[in-house]
């Protein structure tokens, strides 16, 4: 029964949300609430020498000024201190902890006052008495200091020397700089005091339980219950997967004054929380002249912090997409002076792949042949790193369907060879790869016996619209219309729930949702054959579904027993079932989702001013719950995969160790007026194997291959190939 | 008599600025509030009279979340001091529907599913019904510019302009 | 952001006298830059004189022409006004270049002349800069400086002044009417800004305690021939790398009389009265275009972030003058460019 699954439906948190309804981390007021104010570190390396707060305690309204010296207690360990996520490596940042300065706009006091506006001016007051270290912040001056992470992906043959003794070949080095996630949301968090050692935190999170656990442990000493709730997040990105220091910082201070605290992060303060790292990307690529692969060298060196290793996959995609029969991956990492970087929208693949596809491009170039041509003659079926077939592979799909509504084959291969008046117009594509993750979900139902259910889980909506799918998945197998479903999240009472990330959720949640739901359809049919003479008497639980408010008979749909009926026999007037569904461990095959990406740059010749007139995206993701809120994502992704492109830098003065556009009005990301025509485009990819719903998900897959497509497309348009992103009009100059 | 002891001396308490009672109208209820010279209207709407429905994306006029509507005109009201605008009728995103029915700007951004997050979402409704107001946007080339003080990190502008047009067509 | 006291001023007699009666004072009107500075303690007034209730929000007509805008005229309200997109269409454009529709709803004509830098170092105060603290030595001469001048900056700063409204302005020879404890007085839009010198904190030529009262344009507004070109990184809401005012008369095919001005290039609005003169009497062709650009950028000087303003610069003048010539408006939506 699919009533809902698959369908287009509005987001059913979509009122809320249109009417300011729906409330945020920093939405949540109460009477007497006491604000804060960080006070941030001015250097990137050192010793808080000595800090004076009595300026700002003096200012009326002040009740309190944190410093290392001067808070509640914290657990002494590394391991409190590791949330769910966080590197295996290292030893995490611990908000206010000592004296030690590890990176610029590091919190090194916290204000609290009556009002924002009070705890703001104060903490201009607090001075900050500094032991400077000399510290690194630039990545290109420290390529020496680079070592080696080992990655799971198994070389192949010698690439090296398949490389030397290719017949056509292209080396080049490609450039990702520092990219801030930039959620609309500033990062804020609201404790609220209930008394008795329990404290009830709104966080802006992707992970209420990874927070509830992360604190739990360190204030093990003085809270004894915390509960955390998120049940809208502005936006993440990535960047609300590990607990960030404002929610550290508003415990504090709630447990030094015995009350509720708000704490709200400046926008330039969210410039010292994680970031996707600046990336260098090594490609070698030999080729045989007929345009099948003979070798992939890919090596990529990026950015992590002095005190954790963060790395993700960048290079392994090379040897998963296409056919190659030699194959060398390294990873390395320079560790500067500043915070760990961390995961952001499709970590490692927005990066290595947009290397990849450029590379891609640049060898269809060299060999003359065309680029989507190329493709799919280094097309694989198979999972090349580890020689494993695919629970489904529509890329073939995507790549036609894509080229067909993009208007391909009229490309003339000829660089500057299209135009529009005075633009020069270029048309590039790319291929994009994410994983099909799912993790262990569990779900609650409490169905009541008017025919309503709640669904609960502590998973996040990050806007992704999971509250949305889930509905659906509880509509169409509770066999109730959409309306009578209520759907609870990001609380970290509710059911587990791991965070909202890697594109895992859509999966995971909505079979933690179906298998929740066969434990009420076999509980309801329990009480009916209970009942005598009853209808369904010799059924067992795959011969009946729940359809129209009643328990039907799969094989004779005149054999049925009303929802409120079977509850009214068997005494309820609730039904709850709470279950974690777990995915069978099967290695047989690979789990990816993929995408085609087609872009039209228009590029004024004399000028250089880029505009993305058309993009298309065809994906390939499994089953797509909603095609509109998935629509959205994808398209989102694109957008962001234009600000990649062409938009977005943090930059750097390494005389000062500090980022000089830690705004949102020079760290440019799209505006309306940058964004065009964008079409998105779900190819069909019927998948049993995957999980029982063939679902992949698609939050991160839209953006993989965008800033390939469109870089490659001003290359096709300007005859310039710029390697280091993003592509300002000053490069295509230069 | 005993003295008191280790006792800090006590340095005069640095003043903060004194409220001033100010006169204003909010979703067409007439409200007196007192704020200080530095409250904004935006800390004022949200911390003051609970319309967290605005809300605070930079604090720097550079991304349009806290658009709100002031004697008819969009601004953003994290540049706006609240003393300033003493008489004023202000319209927040809470304003806007009438009677429980969407306004038409509203039920086209759920038609267009025209966000993700929802967090740029009231700014961006705010500020829709400000250029429906102002009439000077026609085309979706026109639709895109007047709507560009308005960031979407999700990426919804493409069903923005649709929701838009939808609204424009009804109006 | 510092306390400070708040209070309303009667009329502009009022405004100069409470101005005049305390010693860190500063004017309010749509406050969309200075709330801004002062969030970063940037700009730290211990009072503020909310001038925008004073009845400076008249446009009319002069008579000898032109137009004598309050100085309170919100930018939007400006653009939009019927004799502004009549006679002078090159302002419209600019403003609407400019900024948001919301800070361009707040933000008043006169505010706009004093905008202060968007020079990073000038907003982050825990590094030098000369304009913020006198003395303290110019970070963007060896840091971030791919936004800055090429023009006629010094080695104290190398800060651009980002209005986008100012640069016809100057093209347009307006006026600037100000009245101060000495009594009112009228600044050609030339003089109204400075050069940094060695004295970058002063932004502009107005006396202390001076408050501008109206913008004053003279009759011909070049309605037919002239182009407002912005190149930014992203296609709306962002300072301009390069802006470009163009304006030409034109008479039996030859131009009579042109007007040129640069944004983004430098510590004030640009004019380079000599192009202009170079222009005249010219076939408006590209090749006296580029005799003109290169005459504007005849002195320019690069740093190693923003040489390529140079030849951008150059560029755009050319086109935005073909783009007057022709009669083919940049316009404000539409991203092509003309």
């Amino acid at each position: 029964m699919t009533a809902y699954i698959g369908t287009p439906a509005s987001r059913i948190d979509g009122r809320a949300k249109v009417t300011g309804e729906a409330r945020y981390a920093a939405d949540f007021n109460e009477q007497n609430l006491v604000y804060g104010a960080v006070v941030a570190s001015t250097i990137p390396k050192g010793r808080i020498k000595h800090i004076d707060v009595s300026q700002a305690l003096r200012v009326a309204g002040v009740l309190k000024v944190l410093t290392h010296q001067d808070r509640p207690q914290m657990a002494a360990d590394d391991d409190a201190y590791k949330d769910d996520v966080a590197p295996e490596e290292g030893s995490p940042y611990r908000p206010l902890y000592d004296d030690k300065i590890l990176f610029n706009g590091q919190p090194l006091a916290l204000v609290l006052a009556d009002d924002w506006e009070t705890a703001r001016f104060a903490a201009t007051l607090v001075q900050v008495d500094y032991d400077a270290a000399p510290y690194v912040t630039d990545l290109q001056a420290q390529l020496s200091t680079a070592y080696v992470v080992p990655k799971p992906e198994k070389p192949r043959g010698d690439a090296a020397k398949a490389y030397a003794a290719a017949q056509v070949r292209h080396e080049a080095e490609y450039f990702i700089p520092t990219e801030y996630h930039n959620p609309m949301e500033l990062f804020a968090s609201t404790v609220h005091v209930d008394g008795a050692g329990k404290l009830t935190v709104y966080d802006k999170t992707q992970g209420v339980q990874n927070v509830q656990g992360y604190l739990s442990k360190i204030f093990a000493g003085s809270v004894q219950e915390f509960r955390v709730i998120s049940p809208f997040v502005g936006g993440a990105f990535g960047a609300g997967l590990r607990p960030q220091y404002q929610v550290v910082l508003t415990v504090l201070g709630a447990l030094a004054l015995d009350r509720s605290v708000r704490l709200v992060l400046t926008r330039q303060q969210m410039y010292a929380l994680g970031y996707r790292p600046a990336t260098i990307e090594r490609l070698a690529l030999g080729a045989n002249a007929d345009g099948t692969l003979a070798a992939i060298n890919h090596e990529a060196i990026a950015v992590t912090s002095q005190f954790e290793e963060f790395s993700r996959n960048d290079t392994g995609w090379s040897g998963l997409l296409y056919k190659s029969p030699n194959t060398k991956f390294v990873h390395k990492l320079v560790r500067l002076d500043v915070p760990t970087s961390s995961d952001m929208r499709a970590p490692g693949a927005a990066t290595g792949v947009y290397a990849l596809e450029s590379a891609m491009d640049e060898l269809a170039v060299a060999l003359d042949i065309d680029p989507l041509e190329l493709r799919l003659r280094c097309y694989s079926d198979r999972d090349q790193n580890e020689n494993l077939p695919y629970t489904s592979k529509a890329l073939h799909e995507c790549y036609r369907q894509g080229a067909d509504a993009f208007g391909w084959s009229q490309r003339n291969p000829k660089p500057r060879s299209m135009r529009d008046g005075a633009d020069l117009v270029g048309w590039g594509m790319a291929t994009g790869v994410w994983e099909a993750l799912q993790m262990p979900v569990a779900a609650r139902i409490v169905l009541t016996a008017n025919g309503h259910a709640e669904v609960s889980c502590a998973a996040s909506d990050i806007g992704t619209g999971t509250y949305t799918i889930v509905a659906q998945v509880a509509a169409d197998k509770l066999g109730l219309p959409i309306e009578n479903i209520s759907v609870k999240l990001a609380d970290s009472t509710l059911p587990q729930a791991p965070v909202e990330g890697g594109s895992w959720m859509a999966a995971s949640a909505s079979h933690a949702v179906a298998s929740v739901a066969d434990d009420i359809r076999d509980e309801l049919l329990k009480l009916a054959k209970a009942v005598s003479g009853s209808p369904l008497a010799g059924a067992a639980g795959a011969d009946v579904t729940l359809a129209g408010g009643r328990l039907v008979s799969r094989k004779d749909a005149g054999r049925a027993m009303s929802i409120s009926d079977l509850m009214r026999h068997g005494g309820l007037d609730r039904m709850t079932k709470e279950k974690l569904n777990t995915f069978a461990q099967d290695h047989s095959h690979a789990r990816n989702t993929h995408s085609a990406i087609y872009a039209e740059v228009k590029v004024d010749e004399q000028l250089g001013v880029i505009r993305v007139t058309r993009v298309v995206s065809a994906v390939a993701a499994g089953r797509i719950l909603n095609p509109k809120t998935a629509g959205s994502q994808v398209m989102g992704s694109v957008v962001g995969g234009i600000g990649m492109a062409l938009h977005e830098e943090a930059v750097y003065d390494h005389a000062f160790g500090r980022i000089m556009n830690a705004n949102v009005a020079e760290y440019h990301m799209p505006v309306n007026a940058d964004v065009h025509d964008i079409k998105v485009i779900f190819v069909d990819e019927p998948d049993d194997q995957v999980n029982p719903l063939g679902i992949k998900g698609v939050g991160e897959i839209g953006i993989v291959g965008v800033a390939a497509a469109i870089a490659n497309a001003v290359y096709h348009a300007t005859g310039k190939r710029v390697r280091d992103l993003p592509i300002t009009l000053d490069k295509l100059k230069a | 008599m005993a003295r008191a002891t280790a006792r800090e001396p006590v340095q005069d308490p640095i003043p903060i600025p004194e409220k001033i009672s100010i006169q204003i109208t909010v979703n067409g209820k007439a409200t007196e509030l007192k704020v200080a010279p530095w409250t904004t209207l935006l800390d004022a709407l949200r911390d003051r009279l609970d319309l967290t429905g605005t809300k605070k994306g930079c604090d720097h006029g550079q991304c349009g979340a806290c658009t709100v509507l002031v004697d008819g005109r969009r601004i953003v009201s994290c540049l706006t001091l609240a003393v300033m605008k003493d008489g004023a009728q202000i319209v927040t995103v809470e304003g806007l529907a009438k009677d429980g029915e969407l306004h038409p700007v509203q039920q086209a951004f759920i038609d267009h599913d025209a966000f993700q997050c929802g967090y740029c979402t009231p700014g961006q409704i705010c500020s829709a019904v400000g250029l429906l107001a102002e009439g000077k946007a026609k085309s979706a080339d026109e639709i895109r510019e007047l709507m560009s003080g308005n960031i979407c990190r999700c990426g919804a502008y493409p069903n923005i302009v649709a929701a838009i047009q939808q609204a424009m067509g009804r109006s | 952001m510092i306390n400070f006291q708040y209070s309303r001023a009667t009329d502009v007699a009022d405004a100069v006298q409470q101005i005049a009666a305390s010693t860190s004072a500063k004017f309010i009107a749509g406050g969309t830059n200075l709330i801004d500075l002062m969030k970063d303690d940037v700009e730290r007034p211990t009072r503020l004189i909310d001038i925008s209730r004073l009845p400076l929000k008249q446009v009319q007509q002069t008579a000898d022409g032109g137009l004598h805008i309050g100085a309170l005229v919100p930018n939007s309200d400006l653009a939009y006004h019927p004799l502004i997109e009549q006679h002078y269409p090159l302002v419209s454009s600019a403003i609407r270049a400019g900024a948001s529709q919301q800070l361009r709803n707040m933000a008043s004509t006169g505010g706009n002349l004093l905008q202060r830098t968007r020079c990073a170092y000038f907003y982050d105060t825990a590094t030098p800069c000369n304009k913020r603290e006198p003395g303290s030595g110019c970070s963007a001469l060896t840091g971030a400086q791919r936004m800055h001048a090429i023009l006629g900056a010094s080695e104290a700063c190398i800060a651009v002044h980002p209005s986008d409204l100012c640069v016809t302005l100057v093209a347009l020879d307006a006026k600037v009417h100000v009245a101060g404890p000495a009594g009112a007085r009228v600044i050609p839009f030339q003089d109204f800004h400075r050069l940094p010198g060695n004295t970058p904190h002063l932004d502009t030529n107005l006396h202390p305690h001076e408050i501008i009262t109206a913008i004053e344009l003279p009759a011909q507004g070049f309605a037919k021939n002239y182009s407002y070109l912005k190149i930014r990184d992203r296609l709306s809401y962002a300072f301009a790398l390069v802006s470009v005012a163009a304006a030409l008369e034109l008479e039996g095919g030859k131009i009579k009389q042109a007007r040129l001005a640069l944004g983004g290039v430098a510590h004030k609005p640009w004019r380079v009265h000599a192009a202009e003169a170079a222009l005249q009497g010219q076939v408006p062709d590209g090749t006296a275009f580029a005799r003109a650009a290169d005459l504007v950028l005849k002195d320019a000087k690069g740093y190693p972030h923003n040489m390529f303003k140079i030849d951008l610069a150059r560029r755009a003048t050319i086109r935005t003058l073909t783009q007057a010539a022709k009669g083919t408006p940049q316009p404000p939506s539409n991203k092509k460019i003309m």
